[in-house]
């Protein structure tokens, strides 16, 4: 007998019995939507994150006194406080001294400034950074109008600016923003380019900053107080793993950090960090995975009775299809397609809620919108195997059942 | 013996329930020849339910053989009786045993589905079934929604789809009024005489008179075996049309 006569036959049957169908399914459809909701959010925060991350450039890797992502407790926090922080001349004298990178950019940033023109000004929620040519390779920024800052405006102090699109629509959104002037903390620059837009990444603006050479920055803002950061790009993939262990035993030897002491700066990559917020999400993801197994497991259970009672109820029917020629196998197999059914309307149903919930909640948050068909599809298999681990008993005592008894039973 | 649709030998059957043994059968040879109407008929408890599900092939023998078509049911399995079942036997009940939530077309139908038809053929012969037992009107009709009578043809025409070799009746006009058990009597006649072979199982005399053959079963035996009065009308017509 053809499956896709024993489909119909199932979902005739489910068709007949609506209410018990829908409330059986419901069970999966938690478990289902539960699990797949937390890994279309979880998926979209690091699609987000990732996105964000990807700015750094391919093979580069950043050097801070703060780790980028912190999840331990004060303790811990204490423990980075206290570091010496990098400074300027320290970052020079690895440029120096380090052997094996392409472009090494030397960053100093301060946040929360407001940024002014004689006529507009903006929210201070804008950063002021002080970087080196090297800036834009490591950084993987092209500039959109004018030019980036050269080495000849660090040698001259150059009070010049090169701004972020967000700085041109709220100072300059009618006017060319070359060549004029912007005041940061009292002092006046000239603006040089712009930079490309580049939207926002996660509920922030990547936009919303201006950059100095980084001697103007030292010399505005003194050179105490605050760390730099230090971006470096590998020669290439291979070099990757190298290029990181010359920068950190060059800097140790700068830092004067001693043999046995664990180093006083933190290192990151685009990949450490997404290993990082893998590592944070596990968690979530070990979590909906319990919850979903035990509401499968009940939602099993449900559907393993329902069977039951359906089979018992169906016990003539059972009879008459015996008695006019239906195989034992036929009618297992019948009973088993039904149980997966069940499931697998619980699964989609469950997963097209999971997946909207989830991107909602992501939506939220501004993540971009993600469909994880990995889960989907174990979220799939996952209801098949309970439809059938917990139909094939219903299944097999239908099939057994003797047609004469089946017949007379009332 | 080359007529012989059914042949029986030495049938018996016996049931152990906890320390009880109880004989249902005890020793029945039976021949059916193709294209006989034949009544089964004793009181309950003689055996006649058994001999039915054998025949049948519901069920199988303790001992003895019986052989359907030639071929030797008594040793074959579960599987291999539904197959027999669907080809070789139609089923008329005394309660319809109609599948409540499908429509008389599809009850025709399941035969077909089971035998493995492609569905363009099943619907032609359903409809060709239900044509001939004229049903055609009421096709898109749930049991719930036909009479008695029109329940019964629906079940005789899911007996026939499958042109089988016997029509096995049991109590067919158990459920039914006189007026409507005797149009389902006509029609059992009528299907006779177009060459079907039927099998009535029953225990009410009137029934069994329309059968040309009775057999009657008591304590597990045959206690007789003779041609009714219809019978031997029958066969004396055709020695005076020899």
């Amino acid at each position: 007998m053809p499956v896709t006569e024993l489909i119909s036959i199932a979902f005739n049957t489910l068709r007949n019995n609506k209410i018990r169908a829908m409330l059986t399914l419901s069970g999966i459809v938690i478990g289902v939507f539960s699990i797949i909701a937390i890994m279309t959010l979880l998926n979209a925060l690091q699609a987000g994150i990732e996105g964000g991350l990807n700015s750094l450039g391919s093979n580069t890797f950043q050097v801070q006194k703060f780790p980028a992502m912190q999840f331990g407790d004060a303790h811990s926090r204490n423990k980075f406080r206290n570091r010496e922080d990098i400074t300027y001349d320290q970052g020079k004298r690895l440029k120096e001294k380090a052997t094996l990178y392409k472009y090494m950019s030397i960053e100093d940033y301060v946040y929360q400034k407001a940024f002014k023109t004689n006529k507009a000004k903006t929210n201070p929620n804008f950063y002021v950074g002080g970087v080196e040519p090297e800036y834009l390779e490591c950084n993987n920024k092209t500039i959109q109008f004018g030019r980036f800052i050269t080495q000849n405006d660090l040698i001259r102090n150059s009070k010049v600016a090169v701004i972020g699109m967000d700085v041109v629509e709220k100072l300059f959104p009618n006017v060319d923003p070359i060549g004029e002037d912007i005041i940061i903390d009292n002092s006046q620059y000239k603006v040089i380019g712009v930079f490309q837009k580049e939207g926002e990444g996660f509920g922030q603006s990547n936009d919303n900053f201006a950059l100095l050479p980084i001697t103007t920055m030292q010399q505005v803002y003194g050179k105490n107080n605050r760390s730099m950061n230090i971006a470096i790009q590998a020669p290439g993939k291979e070099e990757f793993n190298e290029s990181v262990e010359n920068v950190v035993t060059v800097l140790r030897s700068i830092r004067g950090d001693k043999p046995g002491e664990a180093d006083s700066f933190e290192i990151f990559s685009n990949e450490s960090l997404i290993g990082q917020v893998n590592n944070f999400t596990k968690y979530f993801k070990y979590g909906a995975g319990f919850i979903s197994f035990i509401a499968l497991l009940a939602a099993g259970i449900g559907i393993m009775n329902i069977m039951l009672v359906s089979v018992t109820e169906r016990t003539k029917e059972i009879g008459i299809r015996k008695a006019i020629g239906a195989k034992s196998q036929s009618v297992l197999i019948q009973f088993l397609i039904e149980a997966v059914i069940l499931c697998e309307l619980g699964g989609i149903i469950g997963i097209v809620l999971g997946i909207v919930t989830g991107n909602l909640l992501g939506m939220y948050l501004n993540s971009p919108v993600v469909i994880p068909y990995d889960w989907v599809v174990i979220g799939l298999v996952v209801c098949s195997a309970v439809g059938i681990v917990f139909g094939v008993y219903p299944a097999y005592k239908a099939a057994k059942l003797n047609p004469i008894d089946a017949l007379r039973y009332e | 013996m080359e007529n012989n649709l059914i042949d029986l030998k030495g049938i018996e059957k016996v049931y152990i329930m906890g320390t009880e043994v109880l004989y249902a059968l005890k020793g029945v040879d039976l021949k059916i020849n193709k294209n006989e109407y034949i009544a089964i008929m004793g009181p309950s408890g003689s055996g006649k339910s058994t001999l039915m599900n054998i025949i049948g092939c519901l069920d199988t023998p303790t001992s003895g053989e019986y052989f359907l078509n030639g071929k030797n049911v008594s040793e074959m399995d579960d599987d291999e009786l539904a197959e027999i079942r669907n080809l070789e036997i139609g089923f008329v009940f005394q309660t319809f045993n109609l599948l409540a939530r499908s429509n008389a077309l599809h009850n025709v139908e399941l035969p077909l589905i089971y035998k493995g038809l492609p569905k363009a053929e099943r619907i032609e012969k359903a409809e060709e079934a239900l044509y001939n037992v004229g049903l055609e009107d009421r096709m898109t009709h749930k049991p719930n929604e036909l009479s008695g009578g029109q329940r019964q043809r629906v079940a005789i025409a899911r007996a026939l789809v499958n042109d089988p070799s016997i029509i096995l009746a049991d109590e067919p006009t158990g459920n039914l009024d006189t007026k409507t058990g005797q149009e389902i009597m006509q029609l059992l006649e009528e299907l006779n005489q177009k060459g079907n072979t039927i099998i009535i199982v029953t225990h009410e005399e009137e029934i069994a008179m329309h059968a040309h053959r009775v057999v009657k079963i008591r304590d597990g035996k045959i206690e007789s075996d003779v041609k009714s009065e219809k019978g031997r009308a029958m066969s004396e017509r055709k020695e005076i049309l020899i």
